[in-house]
């Protein structure tokens, strides 16, 4: 079973430690939310899995599928199935949403080896009727003027398209409305149910995303590490006690 | 001990000598005046001395790669049937000149001939149309520096392209004129010469390639040197309420110094497009001239340039604004690696009587090295009180999230950095209206890309 194991991660942004010795292993077709307060280090975590240049690991491991990823540039982590659907997602002006796509499709294949341009249009045009986006998307750059339900949904867009083992999904929910939020958790249940259904890392701030995209398993985080783990209650109990409550009863450990 | 530099010669391979070879190499049908032409040009050629290093409209240029040694006027040599790879780009070229002579012609289209379109030689016009050559043929001033090298062109052109698009007409395709050279030393003039007439529609595209050694990045452990020469010029007319978008596309040899002088002068309410991509040549410079004569003429000026390895684009240019409610927008962008360098001096003119002129003028340079060196110097001079002018350049390095954005997509850097060089060229290239223009020139593109 193909799985993302985070070992006693610590992670530093210049010589302030923010993720402090952060440990899960997620299978495949499983889905983790991770939930906590701000600045506990959910975002930093993300980045740094998914190899930001900012971010300096200064101690643990992350492996895929049995192997290191960390000294693996952030390009040959995403080849290797690892996907970051962005909080905020970069606007790429002058680079449509096609050509884009497609180099990076390009990228997953063999030196040398020349795309299928009719087969990767199909598949692309498949997986938007999917996600009920419109066919005109392809032609506009890269989240270049783009609501935020928009650019989500695009982020949705690439993870189908790619087709990781394994997604980290930084507050996906995030500036959307709840129609917004509707769609890209629709699109996410999509994806959920294919063939290879990713393994999922959800960041989230509020437990409204989780009646939407329900999780097998929730994660507290807090201080930058994992203080408390339970299932899809323990969102709920979050959402009803507060996040004050992670703080009175673990600010002392 | 300091040892002073050697003086260059301010004629180098162009002699008095070489002058007399290529007049008398000139057909007998050649007009008087033609010929009384290049001889005064040579004169000027040989009298002006090469710039110097206090001349403004140099500054920032490397003067000792102008150099004039080491050349000779190139001629045609066998043919070579089916090497032109414009052919596929752009398309069939109606006119293909190697070294300075017709090499192969395309039919025009029936309709087109019988509505009077011309697409001929220059050496065929001498005599076909000689009061229109007179009128239009580097007819206009030299003012951004040049007036020497505009000289040279005019002394040794051996041919070029005329294209006469009479009133009304309107020309479908792009018609496509290549430009090759070939052979080591070799030193050609490539000329087009466009009239439009009154509300005349056309689209010209000049494709400057070297036959060998065409595109292949400059090696510097490579000792098969072919240093060319070219001086290249066109002169655009775009009469009363005509269109005319003109493409050049220059791809010279990596050991090609390279000059292009462009003279457009756009009539009331006519439109110029014009759009310079820049791969190839050591060093290249390019001279662009707008004259805005008349009320509603609007002249568009682009350029993209892809610098690379250490070489050199030099680009001046000036829009004059002459008559009121006239507009001209000016968007170069160049994109930089290596150890390039490229250097922007543009300016726009507002004369005392051209009131509710609307210019601009934009240089946008992306450093995708440290080592690079991107010089700009735009400036602005307004005669006019009622007018709208904004200039500007920046100079700007890939955005890190743009970057980690698409590498985490597992596209790798440098193909990201293309990526992104290409999202840079977008907006000029989108100003095209012409779908596959834009996308041979994306074409083009990428093979500067292409390791």
């Amino acid at each position: 079973m193909s799985q993302l194991e985070i070992k006693d991660l610590h992670v530093a942004i210049g010589d302030k430690p923010i993720v402090r010795g952060f440990t899960l292993t997620i299978r495949r077709g499983e889905v983790h939310a991770i939930m906590g307060p701000n600045g506990t280090g959910k975002s930093t975590l993300a980045k740094a899995v998914a190899g930001h240049p900012d971010y300096t690991i200064t101690g643990g491991d992350v492996l895929l599928d049995g192997k290191s990823i960390l000294t693996h540039e952030a390009d040959e982590r995403a080849r290797a199935g690892l996907f970051l659907a962005f909080q905020y997602p970069s606007d790429i002006p002058g680079v449509s949403i096609a050509n884009f796509l497609r180099a990076a499709v390009q990228a997953r294949l063999a030196e040398g080896e020349e795309l299928d341009a009719t087969a990767y249009y199909q598949r692309l045009y498949a997986k938007m009727d999917l996600l009920k986006i419109d066919r005109k998307f392809t032609s506009r750059s890269v989240n270049d003027g783009f609501s935020g339900g928009e650019k989500k949904r695009c982020e949705i867009l690439q993870m189908a398209m790619l087709e990781p083992k394994f997604a980290l999904m930084d507050e996906t929910d995030s500036g959307l409305d709840i129609d917004a939020l509707r769609i890209v958790a629709d699109g996410v249940n999509a994806l959920r149910a294919a063939a290879h259904p990713p393994g999922i890392l959800l960041i989230t701030h509020y437990q409204r995303l989780l009646d939407y995209i329900v999780p097998d398993h929730v994660h507290v985080m807090w201080d930058g590490r994992i203080v408390k783990s339970g299932d899809k209650s323990l969102a709920l109990e979050l959402e009803a006690k507060g996040y004050d409550w992670v703080k009175k009863e673990f600010a002392a450990a | 001990m300091t040892t002073l530099p050697e003086t260059k010669s301010p004629i180098g391979s162009f002699t008095a000598a070489a002058f007399a070879t290529h007049l008398a190499a000139q057909p007998s049908s050649a007009p008087t005046w033609w010929l009384d032409r290049k001889r005064a040009a040579y004169e000027s050629f040989a009298a002006i001395p090469l710039p110097t290093r206090t001349n403004e409209s140099w500054r920032f240029s490397t003067l000792a790669g102008l150099t004039l040694d080491g050349f000779e006027v190139g001629t045609a040599g066998p043919s070579r049937p089916g090497s032109d790879a414009t052919t596929s780009l752009f398309g069939l070229p109606a006119l293909a000149f190697a070294n300075n002579t017709l090499a192969s012609r395309t039919a025009l289209p029936a309709d087109l001939a019988a509505k009077g379109v011309i697409v001929t030689t220059l050496s065929a016009a001498l005599n076909s149309h000689p009061d229109l050559l007179k009128a239009h043929f580097m007819a206009q001033p030299q003012k951004l520096g040049s007036e020497k090298f505009a000289a040279l062109h005019t002394a040794f052109i051996g041919d070029g392209a005329f294209i006469y698009i009479p009133r009304g007409v309107e020309v479908p395709a792009p018609i496509v004129i290549t430009h090759s050279a070939s052979g080591a030393g070799t030193a050609v003039f490539p000329h087009t010469l466009v009239i439009a007439e009154e509300n005349a529609k056309v689209t010209i595209v000049d494709h400057f390639v070297s036959a060998d050694s065409a595109s292949t990045p400059d090696n510097p452990n490579s000792k098969l040197q072919t240093p060319k020469f070219a001086l290249g010029a066109n002169d655009l007319y775009a009469a009363h309420g005509s269109a005319l978008t003109y493409v050049a596309a220059q791809n010279w040899s990596r050991d090609t110094l390279s000059f292009q002088f462009n003279s457009t002068v756009v009539r009331r309410d006519a439109c110029v497009q014009s759009l310079n991509l820049h791969l190839g040549a050591r060093q290249a410079r390019h001279e662009s001239l707008s004259q805005l004569q008349a009320p509603g003429a609007f002249s568009e000026m682009l350029a993209l340039t892809v610098a690379e390895g250490a070489q050199e684009f030099d680009q001046r240019t000036l829009q004059i604004h002459q008559a009121p409610n006239t507009k001209s927008d000016l968007l170069y962008k160049n994109a930089l690696r290596d150890t390039a360098k490229t250097i922007f001096s543009g300016l726009i003119v507002v004369d005392p009587d051209a009131q509710k002129t609307d210019a601009y003028q934009s240089n946008r340079n992306l450093m995708l090295s440290d080592d690079a060196e991107a010089c700009s110097l735009p400036g602005l001079e307004i005669q006019a009180n009622d007018v709208r002018c904004t200039h500007g350049a920046t100079s700007s390095r890939i955005d890190p999230e743009q970057e980690f954005y698409l590498q985490s997509r597992g596209i790798a850097k440098a193909d990201a950095d293309e990526l992104l060089t290409f999202g840079f060229f977008e907006e000029v290239l989108a100003r095209l209206a012409s779908e596959p223009l834009h996308d041979a020139l994306h074409e083009l593109i990428k093979t500067k890309f292409k390791k």
